[in-house]
């Protein structure tokens, strides 16, 4: 068991790692273009970038409990999720250079990733794919899989309609499915105090019959065996859950947020917290990995986010006339 | 052929559509239904009555009043690879889930490069006629038909409405299915001729791109979707009386439009009549008036008449209703201006 607990452990290590080096690349091609005047347009990846640095470990430490057969349903910031749920990176990154050798073909975009090998989704509507992963659940159990589905969303979209409907359902139906509301305490720049009634949304919890976990200070460890615990519940038939992940959220809401809503010194203090920083040294300290291997898990980490890069660069962009082609199957 | 007739039994729109759903649920035990009151009350307008008994809780299944719920989780099931069927009880409550319509259902394969298919259909009841007033009467055909990704189809008759089901539940893209609720035949409704029709036993299909001519003429082309196909037929049988030869395509499907058939048609006779039980702005008879003066202008000898709802509201008061909705009358004067040109 210990085996097993250690490996997983580095697993989630080894997901949040490539998250964290596969948005700091990020953050950087994003400017490409954009400066020294900020256009939203420009560069070689144009539109909106929501990037999730700080919040990994919602991600990591609950999907490594899942399986490809397992559904993950994600936001507007779906990277950490993607990356840990085993999107095909080097489709995934060309999608976002809108790349014809994307996972969408260049027509979704970073919000908009879908890779139905591994179950994965995401889309730009807060609270949009709450009840998605709740007719997946449905479907199996309909089905008698012990497969769950769990979506992940921000605190925000637990103030949705779409929140309330496919958490009451999910409970009547008591179906195999798990929230994950990944709270960075920040709605674009409204705060949470003056968003949400309540304090945390694992109490809200109860106004479903369900069970509610807060994790808090964005601790892997603790989201682990949280999500461990809600996961095997809901394959035993023992029903949803809400977990509540206190997170931590370092760039803007979107590249180009000036960020005037939040006190400058916020952002050092969570930093001087961080989990992945956290978690090594308790993977070192705990003699589950060495200095040596662990540099040579990040070289590995490295290689394969580069490669990701240059494999979108050096893809082709579709021609003008593929926008026309599969509004229909 | 003989044999198929003689199997050919008169049924309501309304069972017409628990036919089709019976026969593919029995064919296919990927299919199930999702919507309020579907269960024992067997659907508000009849859809899916007696289903719940043969079928049982898993298959037929009630809902809370949860549109975005239930109809968001139509998206998930569907890309887990089961079928699921969801009623949308009134097309008026269309506001409440629009955003799971138009911002995923109709989305999502086009988003994911064709790699996502969501086989959903969504029946949804439409019309107006008796007093239902401005949130319970619309049709709304034209703010379906206007999102890409959707195919949305609104047959009148019995044998269309089995036959079309059949197609949309067969078909692995998202499709609006529009049942008009005058159509269905039901007995606490107005019971009309047109609500009652011969059926096929057996299940078979019929096109969900295709219009089709319900009577031949030579002076006039009458274009409707559901009531205001009946409208027009009737207004045809008297324009006959007084000696011109309408010509009414019933259009079936809204999405896509059968431009061919009502090119074709006007070619022959040279004027048109398109009528809607929509609102007039931006709806089928302004899209359908579009088509003709950009790829059939040639064949026009003359202005091309649009009835529709006037853009308000529907009124609940029946003297107020039966002015806004367009009828035979209305058709029959436009036809008698219209031939003289």
């Amino acid at each position: 068991m210990k085996h097993i607990y250690e490996n997983h452990l580095l697993w989630v290590y080894r997901a949040m790692k490539t998250s964290r080096y596969f948005e700091e690349k990020m953050e950087k091609v994003y400017l490409e273009g954009k400066q020294p005047v900020f256009n939203i347009g420009a560069g070689p990846v144009p539109g909106e970038m929501h990037l999730s640095n700080g919040q990994e470990p919602a991600a990591a430490s609950m999907i490594v409990h899942l399986t490809k057969n397992d559904t993950v349903t994600a936001t507007h910031r779906p990277h950490h999720q993607a990356i840990a749920k085993g999107v095909d990176l080097k489709k995934m990154t060309a999608e976002i250079y809108g790349k014809k050798t994307g996972l969408g073909k260049g027509k979704g975009g970073h919000m908009h990733l879908f890779d139905p090998k591994v179950k994965f989704s995401c889309g730009g509507i807060v609270g949009g794919g709450i009840p998605h992963a709740v007719g997946a659940a449905l479907a199996n159990k309909k089905r008698g899989t012990d497969w769950v589905a769990v979506s992940f969303i921000g605190e925000g979209a637990a103030n949705t309609g779409a929140f309330h409907e496919s958490m009451n359902l999910a409970a009547l139906w008591n179906l195999p499915f798990i929230l994950v509301v990944e709270n960075n305490s920040w709605g674009i720049s409204v705060s949470m105090k003056n968003s949400t009634s309540v304090s945390s949304n694992d109490i809200r919890a109860k106004a479903y019959g369900i069970n509610g976990y807060l994790v808090k200070d964005n601790d892997p460890l603790e989201m682990y065996r949280i999500s461990k615990e809600a996961v095997e519940r809901a394959r035993e038939g023992k029903g949803p859950s809400i977990i509540e992940i206190e997170t931590y959220r370092y760039l803007g809401h979107f590249q180009g947020d000036p960020e005037l809503y939040r006190p400058k010194e916020e952002v050092p203090i969570l930093r001087e917290k961080d989990p992945i920083e956290r978690l090594k040294n308790h993977l070192l300290r705990e003699n589950i990995i060495t200095d040596d291997k662990i540099k040579n898990l990040e070289d590995k980490i490295f290689n394969e986010v580069d490669n990701a890069y240059d494999f979108a660069i050096h893809s082709e962009y579709p021609e003008p006339e593929e926008a026309l082609e599969d509004v229909f199957c | 052929m003989e044999t198929i007739k003689e199997k050919r039994k008169k049924l309501t729109g309304s069972k017409a559509m628990i036919q089709a759903l019976e026969q593919e649920m029995n064919r296919d035990s990927n299919i199930f239904i999702m919507g309020e009151d579907i269960g024992k009350y067997g659907g508000i307008f009849g859809s899916t009555t007696g289903l719940y008994d043969k079928f049982g809780s898993d298959r037929i299944m009630d809902t809370p009043i949860s549109e975005t719920g239930f109809i968001g989780a139509s998206v998930g099931a569907a890309a887990e690879g089961l079928r699921p069927v969801v009623e949308l009880m009134f097309a008026d409550f269309h506001g409440v889930v629009m955003d799971q319509i138009y911002n995923h259902i109709a989305k999502i394969h086009y988003m994911s490069g064709g790699n996502v298919k969501l086989p959903i259909v969504l029946m949804t009841a439409v019309g107006g006629g008796y007093s239902d007033a401005a949130q319970h009467s619309q049709t709304l055909y034209a703010s379906f038909g206007h999102l890409p990704g959707l195919k949305v189809v609104a047959p009148t008759f019995p044998h269309d409405i089995k036959g079309m089901l059949i197609t949309a539940i067969r078909d692995d893209n998202p499709v609006i299915f529009m049942f008009h609720k005058t159509l269905q035949g039901l007995g606490w409704m107005d019971q009309i001729d047109a609500s009652l029709g011969p059926v096929p036993e057996e299940a078979y299909t019929i096109p969900l791109d295709k219009a089709n001519i319900v009577r031949e003429g030579k002076d006039v082309t009458i274009v409707g979707v559901q009531m205001m196909t009946v409208e027009a037929l009737k207004a045809a049988e008297k324009l006959a009386e007084q000696g011109i030869d309408a010509e009414v395509i019933d259009l079936r499907s809204i999405k896509p439009i059968d431009k061919e058939t009502i090119l074709t048609s006007i070619a022959k006779t040279n004027r048109l009549v398109v009528v809607d039980e929509d609102y007039y702005s931006y709806g089928i008879t302004a899209e359908i008036s579009a088509i003709v003066a950009s790829e059939g202008f040639k064949d026009l000898k003359a202005p091309i008449v649009r009835l529709a709802i006037p853009d308000v509201p529907i009124p609940y008061s029946r003297v107020m209703e039966k002015f806004v909705i367009p009828n035979a009358d209305n058709i029959i004067d436009s036809v008698k201006k219209l031939v003289k040109i």
